[in-house]
């Protein structure tokens, strides 16, 4: 019943671990993009541009309540159908950059709403510029209020990577696939899946907390979590 | 726009199979992921250590690893061992599994959240253990951690699409198809999209926050 082959563990490993870079690359990217586009997200909602704040907020909106399964295949698909032909990675990086961004556009926002209005008043009666403002007193103490927020996003888009399979993106999940498909077997490549993913989003997230216990502590602020 | 309105005609009724069966997987996964979540909650906060380590060793395991990955596992490895699914309950125990193990830490997080002196009072009034748990901690409690459910019965909803990667016939499942044969992607993947936020706008947020206004109102009354 219980087969596990450790000579074939042994000859798809190195193929998984490469596949495993291309995931971190995928999820890194997509991170980047969200990290980029989810602050313009969030500014944007700042502006005094009625309109602007509520398309916005509408697409926000809408993008973190529908699937990413099935954002990736509209990228992938509708482009097409208008001429523009783009490849699995660019439209899965723009599928789940966007979809990431609509995160953490929430992220930022909270960020920057967690500072009281007593320091933007002070700011103004010391007659700081807004550039000063911002780098100085307000994104110092908004940074602890986000890293959590950050870390399980970064910890989630890792998790979602295996969905740009779906449009042939080559990344870990695939390469199981494949290897299923060309042999087979089924066990050793979707457990060795599951365990790198435990392997790098464990140590991952507990590195956050660490991290974010330590900023904590540096700005003088109580610790979140009690030792447990 | 023409096009648009005999295209939903001729597809219509598959978008609602394909809804029916997306809200079949949501339901069933949301029963289950409600269960775990409080079994494994509770299991985390056991002051017996094997107890304890089950729940935790279970909630990272859950989340640490993807849900895709988690159901590929459930319906082609566990086959293996001799448990055989089929793709319908397969899928709705992935979805529930994987996000009962999030929701867990909500229940947690929730009961922890409670004033320690309404233990302290209840230990007072010699209320037993259980009583104390499910007539004062859990109700104060349960009121806490309903917005934070809401969100996740959001992200369970979002996470049913991927039955369809088993071939689950679910709405994700019919948009595909029906893509295969019109090539019409916008309007297939549009009209898709449009679904799952109406569900997700429309139902599953005012029920949840009726739900929460429910229960402050019985809470805040008697």
């Amino acid at each position: 019943m219980f087969d596990w082959k450790w000579n074939f563990t042994f000859e798809i490993l190195p193929r998984l671990l490469e596949a495993t870079l291309k995931t971190l690359l995928a999820a890194g990217f997509g991170y980047l993009i969200a990290l980029i586009l989810g602050l313009a997200f969030a500014l944007a909602q700042r502006t005094p541009f009625r309109l602007l704040t509520h398309i916005v907020r509408e697409f926000v909106e809408f993008v973190r309540s529908t699937p990413l399964v099935l954002q990736i295949f509209f990228v992938f698909y509708v482009g097409p159908q208008f001429g523009i032909r783009l490849s699995p990675w660019t439209s899965g990086m723009i599928a789940i950059g966007l979809h990431y961004a609509s995160y953490l556009s929430e992220v930022y926002r909270a960020g920057l709403d967690s500072v009281p209005k007593g320091q933007w008043e002070a700011c103004i009666a010391l007659n700081l510029s807004v550039k000063r403002t911002y780098y100085k007193i307000i994104i110092p103490q908004a940074i602890p209020t986000v890293i959590p927020g950050f870390g399980n996003y970064l910890v989630a888009i890792f998790k979602d990577t295996p969905m740009l399979s779906v449009i042939g993106v080559t990344e870990l999940f695939h390469a199981a696939t494949s290897i299923g498909a060309e042999t087979y077997r089924f066990l050793e490549p979707y457990t060795l899946v599951g365990l790198i993913f435990l392997a790098i989003s464990l140590p991952t997230a507990m590195f956050i907390r660490r991290f974010e216990d330590w900023m904590r502590a540096s700005l003088g602020m109580k610790k979140l979590y009690a030792k447990d | 726009m023409q096009s648009y309105v005999e295209f939903l005609q001729t597809y219509a009724p598959r978008f609602v199979d394909g809804t029916l069966v997306t809200l079949q997987q949501a339901g069933l996964g949301t029963i289950l992921a409600v269960v775990i979540a409080l079994v494994m909650a509770f299991m985390k906060m056991s002051s017996f250590f094997p107890v304890r380590w089950v729940g935790i060793v279970y909630i990272e395991i859950f989340r640490g690893t993807s849900l895709l990955v988690q159901m590929y596992w459930i319906f082609f490895v566990l086959p293996l061992f001799g448990l055989t699914l089929n793709k319908f309950t397969a899928g709705f125990l992935a979805v529930g599994l994987n996000l009962g193990a999030y929701g867990a830490e909500l229940v947690r997080g929730g009961i922890q959240s409670v004033p320690r002196g309404q233990y302290e009072a209840a230990i007072a009034l010699n209320l037993p253990p259980f009583k104390r748990m499910r007539r004062i901690i859990f109700p104060q409690a349960l009121l806490n951690m309903l917005p934070p459910w809401g969100n996740l019965l959001i992200e369970l909803l979002k996470s049913t699409a991927l039955v369809a990667l088993i071939s689950v016939t679910d709405l994700m499942f019919e948009s595909k198809m029906i893509n295969s044969t019109t090539l019409l992607s916008a309007q297939t993947f549009g009209t898709a999209l449009i679904i799952y936020y109406l569900i997700a706008r429309f139902i599953l947020t005012p029920g949840m926050r009726g739900l929460e206004k429910r229960l402050s109102r019985k809470l805040s009354i008697g």
